[in-house]
């Protein structure tokens, strides 16, 4: 780098950290947050190939903008249940043994978790932790424990991004969680459900129906499909895993290392054919990808010292070897209608459909034949993942979703299409439905749809009434109006309302589909 | 139009019957997700009618074909004939039918009709057929609750109980149950908002019970045209010990789609909506619902 170009960096970046301090729309926090990855970017320790440089420059493969010098894993999957039981050296935490000390003992742990968002997108498998912990206590104590524990995971961690998981058991914790976060309303934590039919009684299903219909949460992932994708921890969790962030489906008492992804609405832009997309394109971005991968992953292991000095490591609370890389794609819905024009709409057109599916299966079969490091966990693989987006990017519908405005006419269809593209995403993919207001008074209809979407593969589903304050962007939760807050300049508490405030209007999200109508 | 009665396949004696429409899911038609089929033709003419299109069959006077802007619509001989493909779905031939019928309707057997509800497995727990009047279809409905039975389908009849379940037990073998309009009470009441008999759907509702085949009553609440406590007071009585096991359903009247006298009426107010739901309580139905 020669001295006028160095010049050059150091005023932009100048002027990009000053754009930082000085903005009128970001809390104190946000800025931290801010100031900290644009100094991590001034930084450039991970090696590219040309390859990897050449469709990263034309946006068709993309690094979710995790940071160039990774130093903490994307997303971190505590085993809550074990910090329930040892408590924390580091912590100075005895293990809990009443309601109150494990409440104030998690809400301790949360700020030393870190992730991608500098806070943590996973808080525990709530129902499973708590109802050890409820003898002696009546409803009426312990309602108030959980709303003031809900709000307080709301207003400290802030990020839609944060994840709680319940069931698929129905516990006394389960359901009073259930009430209780009906009665907060609050977008954070999102809620998953596990749902297993004939393990998840239909009477508790109900019950989270029916706050599913009160405050957008919780969403429901197909736990039959679920519970074998990765080995349980000794001496722990039995389904060895957690849904967290916009539905990733990671290993508990581990992880994902990070999130990269394909962008096939952009790979189709340099695609003559749909031949020259299969056999060409599509191979050598998913390979620069999986290189790229690899280099991340050995520099967050080897170099930034992470697993080495963190005391979740050396607590057994995670395990690197329970961290897997999730290898990210977007895009299908604007990928297929550039390959074959319009008249082929992907979602209701058998040979677009069929496109689609060949696409899925020929990068499947390249990334599960990819020997990827550090990847024990996955069985020395990389996870498929259908990446919903951020922010106000536009012209990527997430994953293998179908374009809003786009939807079939009939719900079913829909369901079904859903299945078919869910079967190659082992860390997740989802789908996200406005239903009627109505459908409140009749959550049976509710509960049918989800047994049947599940029964025919279907992976993860989520409901908000159409006329909710709490909506879903790409899968996480904000509120409508925190977002009008936002639009009109003013600084909101979660950063969560910023990406959703540009998706939800760049993606026309307010015109979803509404289903059960 | 097809005699209800004919051959079809040259060997197997099918019946038709004129369907409205098949609603994939439905959320107001019966427990859980349903699929709903809805049959043209009524044997009475409620002044509160949401549906008066659904009323009659049609009389082929070909107002709608002229007026068609999509051409969805033609003469073969006399017949009025549609062309679904070609139709934009603009209701403006049932806006101009003199006859509340409508030209959109297809003659189906209950294997086509099954077909369809079928494709909609496993997302849906039962079907629900509705109308107009679907007991004028009886003998065509119990073919097709056989043919959803068989499949794992719940079967469910939405009648206004002006057509006699008397002789129909074949039908009712296969039938989870109906659900059943209770208009008004008084025969004359009956009769002025209705066009029909009351003791049919008195027999009805006594046969019903005995055959534990209510799946829930429903009362429409129109002010100054029907009498909401006495319907209740008489249900109450024919049903006796039954009653503790039966849900009635109070419905708020609402304009929206109706023409005619009651176009412009006024909905009860929720106090009456209250007042009902108490009564109903006190005599004794094992659920009250307020719509």
């Amino acid at each position: 780098m020669n001295a006028t170009n160095g010049k050059k960096h150091a005023e932009a970046h100048m002027s990009e950290f000053m754009d930082i301090i000085t903005a009128s729309n970001l809390t104190y926090g946000q800025k931290l947050i801010h100031l900290a990855q644009a100094a991590e970017n001034c930084e450039h320790p991970i090696p590219t190939t040309p390859e990897f440089d050449w469709f990263f420059e034309r946006d068709a493969i993309c690094d979710m903008h995790e940071g160039n010098a990774p130093y903490r894993p994307r997303y971190i999957c505590c085993d809550m249940e074990r910090f329930a039981r040892q408590g924390s050296d580091f912590l100075r935490l005895d293990a809990p043994d009443n309601l109150d000390d494990l409440l104030m003992n998690l809400q301790i742990l949360y700020q030393n978790v870190p992730s991608v968002t500098g806070r943590p997108v996973y808080v525990g498998q709530l129902d499973r932790l708590f109802d050890p912990f409820l003898d002696g206590l009546s409803d009426e104590e312990i309602l108030p424990r959980f709303k003031r524990f809900l709000n307080y995971i709301d207003r400290t961690v802030a990020s839609g991004y944060c994840h709680a998981n319940l069931g698929p058991e129905d516990t006394r914790a389960g359901r009073l969680l259930l009430q209780a976060d009906a009665e907060v309303q609050n977008a954070v934590p999102n809620f998953t459900l596990k749902y297993e039919e004939g393990i998840t009684p239909d009477d508790f299903a109900r019950l989270a129906l029916k706050t599913s219909m009160a405050c957008a949460n919780p969403a429901y992932a197909n736990h039959r499909m679920h519970k074998h994708t990765y080995a349980a921890p000794v001496d722990g969790p039995a389904d060895g895993y957690t849904v967290v962030s916009c539905y990733n489906v990671l290993p508990i008492r581990g992880g994902a290392y990070c999130l990269d992804r394909v962008k096939l609405s952009q790979l189709a832009d340099l695609a003559t054919s749909p031949e020259h997309l299969l056999n060409e394109l599509l191979p050598n971005a998913t390979g620069a990808l999986l290189e790229y991968m690899d280099a991340r992953i050995k520099f967050l292991v080897e170099d930034s010292n992470f697993f080495q000095t963190s005391f979740l490591a050396r607590e057994g609370l995670i395990e690197r070897e329970r961290f897997v890389g999730m290898f990210g794609m977007i895009g299908m819905h604007e990928c297929i209608e550039k390959l074959l024009g319009p008249g082929h709409v992907y979602g209701t057109d058998p040979e677009a459909n069929d496109l689609a599916d060949q696409i899925m299966t020929k990068m499947t079969n390249q990334v599960l034949a990819w020997d990827a490091p550090y990847s024990e966990i996955g069985n020395g693989r990389y996870m498929m993942h259908a990446q919903a987006g951020f922010g106000d990017q536009t012209s990527s519908t997430p994953g293998v979703r179908i374009r809003v405005g786009d939807e079939p006419e009939v719900f079913f269809d829909h369901l079904r299409h859903c299945a078919r593209m869910h079967r190659f995403f082992k860390a997740g993919v989802s789908d996200i439905f406005p239903v009627e207001p109505t459908a409140a008074q009749n959550v049976d209809a509710l509960l049918d749809v989800i047994k049947g979407a599940f029964a025919i593969d279907d992976t993860y589903l989520s409901f908000y009434p159409s006329d909710s304050d709490l909506v879903r962007i790409t899968g996480f939760l904000v509120k409508r109006s925190e977002m009008e807050k936002f639009a009109r300049g003013e600084a909101v508490l979660a950063d969560t309302s910023h990406d959703g405030e540009g998706n939800w209007r760049a993606n026309h999200l307010a015109d979803r589909k509404v289903r059960l109508g | 139009m097809p005699s209800p009665l004919c051959l079809k396949g040259g060997t197997r004696m099918e019946l038709f019957a004129p369907v409205n429409k098949v609603i994939p899911f439905s959320l107001v038609d019966g427990p859980g997700s349903r699929c709903s089929v809805f049959l043209q033709g009524c044997n009475i003419a409620c002044a509160y009618c949401h549906n008066p299109e659904t009323q009659n069959l049609c009389e082929e006077c070909g107002l709608c074909v002229e007026q068609c802007p999509a051409g969805a619509l033609y003469r073969e001989g006399r017949h009025v004939r549609w062309n679904k493909d070609a139709c934009v779905q603009c209701d403006t031939c049932i806006h101009v039918c003199p006859h509340k019928a409508s030209p959109k309707i297809e003659w189906l057997t209950p294997s086509e009709v099954f077909a369809i509800v079928h494709s909609y497995q496993p997302f849906i727990r039962g079907i629900t057929v509705s109308g107009g009047e679907c007991m004028l279809h009886a003998h065509w409905m119990r073919e097709l609750f056989a043919l959803c039975r068989e499949a794992g389908l719940g079967t469910l009849i939405d009648s206004n109980g002006c057509v006699p379940f008397e002789g129909h037990n074949d039908l009712l073998d296969v039938a989870d149950g109906v659900m059943l309009d209770v208009k008004a009470w008084d025969e004359g009441t009956f009769a002025q908002l209705t066009s029909g008999d009351v003791r049919v759907v008195k027999r009805n509702l006594a046969l019903l019970a005995e055959r534990d085949k209510i799946e829930e009553l429903r009362i429409v609440v129109v002010p100054g045209w029907n009498d909401p406590e006495a319907t209740i007071a008489g249900i109450a009585d024919v049903l006796d010990e039954k009653l503790a096991q039966t849900k009635l359903k109070l419905i708020r009247f609402r304009r929206f789609g109706v023409v005619g006298t009651l176009a412009n009426a006024d909905s009860p107010t929720d106090e009456r909506m209250g007042e009902l739901e108490a009564l109903a309580r006190e005599a004794g139905f094992g659920q009250v619902e307020l719509r």
